[in-house]
């Protein structure tokens, strides 16, 4: 399991490296936990805990998403308007055509999946940097989303089970005393998916090996091109799953939400120990990444800081995240 | 070697942490939470200053928060429920959504804390009571100005941002049935929707103006519209008396330029403070009015730089 969900330590470095810093992030998580509870007995509630992970649920699968791109040395500036936009078909699906709901599930993953592929094709085949195609991608999908729904939010209300995806609990329908939202549940699927694709498939491998010596991939012969764009495919799909949360969630898909979430996706997956330059990353990392924002700003609001100072603060551990990380590296 | 060093840096995060957390002791006051529909925006600074204002008269800790857009609704509800889970005395909110509040405004309900709608409020009966501009009002007040700058007859329009929101609806038929009420030589020759965007709006002007040379006045029924209504006006050439609704820099400098006659500005102080104001009611018990009118005045070049007006203009 554990292995599953490290597989960068196995390619970049002794072992040790990679179990260290989950460590590292995972002990920071831990240290904010603590002294959050002491400074306030609020936080420790079942009904709080259950806010934060519905919080990080959306956050978490984008970073998840971010993640298998910036491996392979890329970024994806598009995961906040994409799941946007997976999240209005979902609606278009559903509420305007009045489609079963597996249909708007479906249609929303490949919806994803598709604007994935074109993103990856551009970067691959055009050989447009990753940054400036998925910031064409974030605005043509920004600038659809609000076309598509004719700049207004739709409803779900005519689908009976919709909000259910993300509000509902199965977890809590079995064991009463645990009712973790579907949400969240979700995310730890996607997770488990995610690291399950790094660690143990094909597409996991080269998605390392592109971020750490692209050339050296090429010239043993791989088409490189073919596995580029599965990663930003898969990242897509992934996307499309949290258009569904969100939307579920608000029981809405609101079209002009999105843009700058893809800058807190990002922080996930960089407090979280990936490497901007690729190569070398985990899930789990981001996972933990991803909890340490949601924990972060949730304490803080319980402790009725500043929303300013909030601000400042969260800004504050991303860089000691980031820089104890480089102490990590150069002690090696 | 380097855990040391770690060491060190995670036990400076935590000294931050426990510095920032304890300049948020002092419970002894009522514990007031505000989840806006915005922070950064000078209008919501505004709302800020007032419920600021109102918690240091009546001994309150309020604290304020909103998403960085109006479009953020999954940040809003984040917010609420982290602002839920400290449980406070009172919370006052203004939904961005109404509907995707519902399940929380719920728990609030069930947990027993009094919320006060402000703003645009919520859609919903769980709220005790709403504190808002009275919009038809205003928009009656800017009919009035508008009847008395053209001399009580004569052709006008209206320019609004959209027929769907409470806003767009309360601001335009308040205006249309002052007229139509008060002022029987006035027609409202047309009503157009621009979105609020300053240069659709520009462009339904100008087809109005063309369309109706000898139109009198356009009332533009909220900033962007009215930025646009004047823009056109501009553009023509014409010499139409423009009335706009709330401030902000460029409509403050077309007031004082005298491209527009005139404008309605609402109270955003006054808001921040009635819902402060309330919230501390219900917790002493007090009987609310179903909604709080938080006023509006009219503004001109002559006005604007009276201390009453300037303090609820913004930029």
């Amino acid at each position: 399991m554990t292995d599953t969900l490290a597989p960068a330590a196995q390619k970049s470095g002794p072992r040790i490296s990679g179990a260290f810093h989950r460590l590292l992030a995972f002990s920071g998580l831990i240290a904010l936990v603590v002294v959050f509870s002491l400074a306030s007995p609020n936080f420790m509630q079942t009904q709080n805990v259950l806010a934060i992970l519905q919080a990080t649920s959306v956050n978490g699968v984008l970073a998840i998403a971010a993640t298998l791109v910036i491996i392979t040395g890329g970024i994806d500036l598009s995961v906040g308007t994409l799941m946007t936009f997976c999240a209005v078909i979902a609606g278009v699906l559903l509420t305007y055509w009045g489609l079963p709901l597996p249909v708007g599930v479906v249609g929303a993953i490949i919806a994803g999946a598709v604007c994935g592929t074109i993103s990856g094709t551009v970067v691959a085949k055009l050989k447009v940097p990753p940054f400036i195609a998925t910031l064409g991608m974030m605005l043509i999908l920004k600038g659809l989303s609000l076309v598509i729904s004719g700049t207004r939010p739709i409803y779900f209300n005519d689908t009976p089970g919709f909000t259910q995806i993300a509000q509902g609990s199965l977890v809590g329908a079995l064991i009463p005393a645990l009712p973790i939202p579907n949400g969240v549940m979700i995310l730890f699927a996607v997770a488990l998916i995610a690291a399950f694709v790094l660690g143990k498939t094909a597409l996991g491998r080269y998605t390392f090996a592109l971020g750490s010596n692209e050339e050296a991939v090429r010239l043993s012969g791989v088409n490189i091109d073919r596995w580029k764009i599965a990663v930003y495919s898969t990242a897509g799909a992934i996307c499309g799953v949290a258009g569904l949360l969100i939307a579920s969630r608000l029981n809405s898909a609101q079209p002009a939400l999105g843009q700058g979430y893809e800058l807190d996706a990002i922080a996930a997956v960089v407090i979280g120990g990936t490497s901007l330059s690729g190569g070398r990353g985990t899930v789990l990392g981001t996972l933990i990444g991803a909890l340490i924002i949601s924990v972060l700003a949730n304490g803080l609001r319980i402790l009725s800081v500043a929303q300013e100072w909030q601000t400042v603060v969260t800004g504050t551990i991303i860089i000691l995240a980031v820089y104890a990380d480089i102490l990590r590296r150069r002690a090696l | 070697m380097f855990t040391r060093r770690t060491m060190l840096g995670a036990l400076s995060a935590i000294a931050m942490l426990a510095a920032t957390a304890g300049t948020a002791g002092a419970q002894d006051n009522y514990d007031i939470a505000l989840i806006s529909k915005g922070f950064q925006h000078q209008f919501w600074q505004a709302v800020k200053a007032g419920a600021d204002k109102a918690a240091a008269e009546f001994g309150a800790n309020v604290t304020f928060e909103g998403p960085e857009s109006e479009s953020q609704v999954d940040r809003q509800m984040d917010m609420l429920a982290a602002a839920l889970s400290r449980n406070p005395d009172a919370i006052g909110f203004a939904a961005l959504d109404s509907q995707a509040a519902v399940p929380l405004l719920q728990q609030a309900k069930d947990a027993g804390i009094p919320i006060i709608a402000f703003d645009s409020g919520v859609d919903s009966d769980i709220p005790l009571t709403t504190a808002t501009t009275d919009n038809a009002a205003a928009a009656a007040l800017a009919a009035d100005k508008m009847a008395e700058l053209i001399g009580g007859e004569g052709k006008v329009a209206v320019v609004a941002h959209d027929q769907t929101s409470r806003t767009g609806i309360d601001r335009v038929e308040g205006f249309v049935n002052r007229i139509a009420q008060a002022y029987p030589n006035i027609q409202v020759v047309t009503v157009q929707y621009g979105g609020g965007d300053q240069l659709q709006s520009t462009e339904i002007t100008k087809s109005i103006l063309l369309a109706n040379p000898d139109l009198k006045g356009i009332f533009g029924a909220n900033e962007g519209s009215a930025i646009g209504v004047a823009n056109g006006k501009q553009e023509l050439g014409s010499q139409i008396v423009v009335i706009g609704f709330d401030s902000g820099a460029a409509q403050k400098g077309m007031v004082q330029s005298g491209l527009m006659a005139g404008a309605i500005t609402q109270n955003p102080v006054g808001i921040g403070y009635e819902t402060v104001k309330a919230a501390i009611g219900a917790l002493k018990g007090e009987t609310l009015p179903p909604v709080i009118d938080t006023g509006f005045y009219y503004y001109d070049a002559a006005n604007m730089a009276d201390p009453e007006i300037a303090a609820v203009l913004y930029d």
